[in-house]
């Protein structure tokens, strides 16, 4: 089967992105093929790679950029979202006149169009949020 | 469930839902979902909309946000007719749970009882709730 994942909520404060994460991986195992995963909300906080945890705790961002650099994932970062929240790449920093990116790898930002594409594409699209 | 799909203009047409779950302001979920609603309809899908719970504030008339120096996004929801988004659903427990009936609204609604929203949830291909 062909999944879509959308993750609403930032890491560490909320589960969403690890029930997310673990989801992905239980599709993987299970043979499915993930469409994309889409960041949206507070949910693209998730790709920042500025991100530094407690050493003994899960480091959420980059187990994504892990995952998806492995299985060739699709993680897409919400512009809209990301720009209100701090959140760019390269392109968009120097577009915004900004000293500074903060996307961690593997992770890339694009429209919402790419949900909506996902929730076409996609048997299943599941939400993890609020 | 794709062959309950429909073929029109080359393209796939799925009964996407969007529900609205909670009030206007306070969190940015009703604002952000209202973005995809317009995305969603550059990709002409079959959209509509529900609202429960505090969703049901969203459509409330007379919202005045000077107060907490937010922009108002009330005007948004009476151009949804301009991009061909004309389903909207308006849970009957929640309005009257909260005082409320069509006549405090800023668009024209079907107002449906929670079993016939579960009905129209069934129906769809994807639903994302807000």
């Amino acid at each position: 089967m062909k999944f879509g994942i959308l993750v609403n909520e930032g890491p560490y404060q909320h589960q969403a992105s690890d029930s997310a994460y673990l989801f992905a991986k239980a599709c993987l195992a299970k043979g499915h093929e993930i469409f994309r995963v889409f960041f949206y909300h507070d949910g693209v906080n998730n790709a920042s790679r500025l991100t530094v945890p407690p050493a003994d705790d899960r480091h959420i961002v980059n187990r994504w950029s892990a995952l998806a650099q492995e299985h060739n994932l699709d993680l897409v970062v919400c512009i809209a979202a990301a720009q209100r929240r701090g959140m760019m790449d390269d392109n968009e920093a120097k577009r915004q006149g900004k000293d500074a990116s903060n996307i961690a790898p593997a992770f890339r930002i694009s429209g919402l169009g790419q949900l909506v594409e996902a929730g076409i594409q996609c048997d299943r699209l599941v939400t993890f949020g609020d | 469930m794709s062959d309950e799909m429909d073929m029109e203009e080359g393209g796939t047409i799925k009964k996407f839902m969007f529900v609205n779950r909670k009030a206007p302001y306070g969190t940015i979920y009703a604002l952000e979902s209202l973005e995809v609603v317009l995305i969603s309809a550059a990709f002409e899908q079959d959209v509509s909309l529900a609202f429960i719970d505090d969703g049901v504030y969203q459509l409330m008339k007379n919202i005045n946000t000077d107060g907490i120096e937010m922009k108002s996004f009330s005007k948004t929801y009476r151009a949804l007719e301009g991009y061909d988004i004309e389903k909207l659903y308006v849970e009957r427990e929640s309005l009257e749970a909260r005082g409320l009936s069509e006549d405090d609204l800023v668009v024209d609604v079907q107002v449906v009882g929670a079993a016939e929203m579960a009905d129209l949830m069934n129906e769809q291909d994807v639903v994302l709730s807000f």
